[in-house]
């Protein structure tokens, strides 16, 4: 079966430094995959390379089949690709509720229901009408998910959603992601919690430096010296 | 349109030093904006604040060149409390910035054009000095003694600029806290403070700037309005951050708009700045030179 | 619906102010600049406002249907609708011209590329001997409409219309989809562009609405000065009054730039007759500054905050 997304041989330079050196990787219909590694790596560079928000110079990307590379961001999210941002990013002056309208009528061209089911399952379903800076983190976290959710995606790239959360925080979320990942959504973890990346998981990939540098399932990844040393240091 | 060589080569050298001033007069924004990445429209008004404080005090007698490099210690403070108020207002808050830092700096503008109206009138004011009105006979060209006044000046200034930025620790700092702020606040510097000094230091080489400008012509309070398009145009030109992108950014401008002046005529000079702007922007917006 | 009866209310009003005796002719020449602002605020607003792009060059824009109107006029002696139509179409393609060549940067080059363009356009114009050069151009005004007393009368009221237009575009424009996708432009266009908002085509089609308004606004004004010259039609000065109006009215609501300009406007006709045209200028500097620092939400959001309390 071909992969949903095939990232061929991607690279991306700011000025003289190389964020992305030929990177290349597979991601399987309906897989759970796991992307790790030390800050400054690249992997918030590769899924900005992915999403559209960042062009690639070298390499293809191609979706569903379909080369993605020249398409501006906001034709990626409508075939079908979401990404939740590391630091979030809400739209300040419109309230829980408008915050998912957004992609609901860009993109997924739904019904206004479908935001308050959006919101009962992610546990959002009476802050609807909050402004953000009403929120907390986890709420913040939760809400970037949800604007993501609302798209409709076939692919959703989770960028560090739980930074900063605690256990039972991280639990909530993980469940919310293991609950869309059930419903078919392809789903791309970045994350620097260890043990939420080893639950969810069924292949991970440790990029260094703007390479990959091992490939595997979570339990030979752990134990791969060249990751030990990319974390820790040499 | 008469065309010769001769007018050809007059014209370029006129462009040359008229460059090396505009350099000068953009290097305060390319700090500002270039750097510390301030939307500071007001500069050229600043400018010219500085230009009619330097006519106030070359009336006490002293060289304009003099006036400007006594004003620029008041005008470090002047960029230092703008700055501050700046940062507190809107930077601090983060959302809408931009949009209201831009109208900040809009009406702020407007205000200093106006003020100097009030203070001064609309008439156009110049300075006297001992090489202002005579010329340098090189054979058969004749080059104005205040232009080359101004390009060594401009030379002095942008060289001083440069090598503070690269070769001093507050420099170099302002330089990191322009690339990586973060990384800055990580090794215990105060970036609120850095920029602070170095948006103060943009606001004195302004009041040198200013001086530079009415020796090389009569200003009047309008003038800001101009330069607006001179100083964004070499700024982005240069690309941000750029500061020696700027001397090569300001001789472009200089030599394209005095050909243009030579050429086609007073009518057509204003223009060119915006023009060359324009068209920057629409191909290759980071500039010559930018990060 | 209310809205509807509120401005078919006031174009009644404006009507018959125009055909009554009653009032003083001194009236409608004020009030022509005044609503003059009213679509000009109003058009900045949508592009400014609503998705945070600010034009510091509504003169170009304004200057260019002004021109755009002269040109028709002297050429073919065009009517004033056929000019004020021609004017909207100029100044949607310079509105989109623009947007496509600088709305894909960041809002600072934007903002610089309007000034740009201001001087531009007066550069040109300036040396356009067709429409006077920089000496400017003497107008003679066409025979008086019936039923019109006078000819600023009649102008009075198709300014009135074109603000009604003006109006209850940006009203359109900011409760539709369209305007949630300039607001989450607005709030973060990253976050837009990657819900599925097409951030480059919505700004220039703001850009081009804004355009198209700000021309109009231009086209009668050689009529109603009986001239017209470059280095006030493009002056800078219509640019600040364009931003301060919307921003000291208020930016997130249509009638915030209504506000604006009433009454920015109206301080601003009393100002320049008795006092001077400087102080002007200056009045509108301090009050836009206080404005942005002191209340950013304008006298709409000033006036949201006083009733949410006092309930």
């Amino acid at each position: 079966m071909a992969a949903l997304l095939q990232v061929e041989n991607v690279s991306k330079h700011f000025g003289g430094f190389t964020a992305l050196a030929g990177v290349s990787l597979d991601i399987a219909q309906g897989e759970r995959f796991g992307l790790i590694g030390p800050n400054g790596s690249g992997k918030t560079t590769l899924i900005n390379c992915i999403s559209g928000a960042l062009r690639n110079e070298a390499g293809k990307i191609v979706f569903q089949g379909k080369e993605i590379g020249g398409l501006p961001a906001y034709r990626r999210t409508r075939l079908g690709i979401a990404r939740s941002f590391q630091i979030p990013r809400p739209f300040h002056s419109m309230s829980v509720l408008e915050n998912l309208l957004v992609p609901l009528q860009y993109v997924a061209h739904g019904k206004e229901e479908e935001v308050f089911a959006i919101l009962k399952k992610i546990g959002l379903a009476d802050k609807a009408q909050a402004l953000s800076s009403q929120l907390s983190q986890v709420e913040l976290r939760k809400l970037e998910l949800a604007r993501a959710m609302a798209a409709r995606p076939r692919l959703l790239i989770s960028d560090e959603a739980m930074a900063g959360l605690s256990g039972a925080e991280v639990d909530e979320v993980l469940k919310i992601l293991f609950d869309l990942n059930a419903e078919g959504i392809t789903i791309i973890m970045i994350e620097h919690i260890m043990h939420a990346v080893m639950r969810f998981s069924q292949r991970v990939v440790c990029l260094d430096a703007g390479r990959i540098i091992c490939e595997g399932t979570p339990a030979s990844i752990v134990q791969n010296a060249d990751v030990q040393r990319a974390y820790l240091g040499a | 349109m008469i065309f010769s060589f001769d007018l050809l080569f007059e014209a370029v050298l006129f462009g040359i030093l008229l460059g090396c001033f505009y350099a000068a007069v953009s290097m305060g924004l390319s700090v500002s904006f270039g750097l510390l990445d301030v939307p500071n429209v007001a500069h050229p008004a600043i400018m010219v604040l500085g230009s009619y404080c330097t006519y106030v005090v070359a009336g006490w007698g002293l060289d304009p060149i003099v006036a400007g490099v006594v004003l620029m210690p008041a005008f470090f403070v002047l960029g230092v409390l703008i700055y501050r108020f700046y940062y507190e207002t809107f930077e601090r808050r983060g959302s809408e910035a931009g949009v209201r830092g831009l109208a900040f700096f809009f009406g702020l503008a407007f205000i200093i054009e106006v003020g100097l109206i009030l203070g001064f009138g609309v008439d156009q004011r110049t300075v006297q000095a001992p090489y202002i009105g005579s010329s340098l006979a090189l054979g058969e060209y004749r080059i104005p003694y205040r232009m080359l006044v101004a390009f060594g000046v401009a030379l002095v200034l942008t060289f001083a600029l440069t090598v503070y930025l690269s070769k001093t620790f507050t420099g170099r700092a302002i330089k990191a806290v322009a690339q990586d702020e973060p990384a800055l606040r990580l090794m215990g510097a105060n970036p609120v403070r850095i920029k602070q000094w170095a948006f103060g230091i943009a606001t004195g080489v302004s009041a040198l700037a200013g001086a530079m400008l009415i020796i090389v012509g009569p200003v009047e309070p309008a003038l800001d309005r101009l330069y607006i398009g001179r100083t964004f145009c070499v700024v982005v030109l240069a690309g941000l951050g750029s500061m020696t992108g700027t001397l090569a950014a300001g001789l472009i401008l200089g030599i394209a708009e005095s050909l243009v002046l030579m050429f086609f005529g007073a009518s057509w000079a204003p223009a060119v700045a915006f023009g060359l702007l324009l068209v920057v922007l629409g191909v290759r917006p980071q500039g010559l030179f930018g990060r | 619906m209310k809205y509807s009866i509120g401005a078919a209310a006031f174009l009644v009003a404006a009507v018959g102010a125009a055909l009554s005796g009653a009032v003083n002719e001194y009236f409608f020449y004020a009030a022509y600049v005044v609503l003059t602002f009213v679509v000009l605020a109003t058009a900045w607003n949508i592009l400014g406002g609503y998705a945070g792009y600010v034009n510091f060059g509504t003169g170009a824009f304004f200057g260019l249907g002004s021109y755009s109107a002269v040109v028709l006029f002297k050429a073919l002696s065009a009517p004033l609708a056929v000019q004020i139509v021609a004017a909207a179409a100029v100044g949607a393609a310079l509105g989109f011209g623009v947007g496509i060549m600088t709305l894909r940067l960041r809002g600072i080059f934007f903002a610089i590329a309007t000034v740009a363009i201001l001087f531009i356009m007066e550069t040109l114009m300036v040396n356009w001997r067709y429409v006077g050069g920089a000496t400017g151009l003497q107008l003679l005004r066409p025979d008086v409409m019936a039923p019109f007393s006078s000819y600023t009368r009649m102008l009075f009221v198709v300014m009135a219309l074109l603000a009604v237009v003006a109006v209850s575009v940006a009203r359109y424009v900011q409760v539709s989809w369209i305007g949630r996708g300039l607001r989450a432009i607005r709030d973060s266009e990253e976050a837009a562009e990657a819900s599925g908002v097409p951030t480059l085509r919505l700004k220039v089609f703001a850009c081009t609405i804004s355009g198209a308004l700000m021309g109009a606004a231009g086209a009668p004004m050689p009529m109603y000065l009986s001239f017209i010259e470059p280095a006030s039609t493009f002056s800078l000065n219509w640019g600040v009054s364009a931003l301060a109006m919307p921003m000291i009215g208020g930016t997130a609501h249509w009638i915030g730039p209504v506000l604006g300009a009433l009454l920015l406007g109206s301080i601003q006709q009393i100002v320049t007759v008795t006092i001077s045209n400087e102080i002007n200028v200056l009045v509108v500097g301090v009050l836009l500054v206080l404005f942005v620092v002191l209340a950013p939400d304008g006298i709409y959001g000033l006036c949201r905050k006083w009733l949410r309390s006092s309930k």
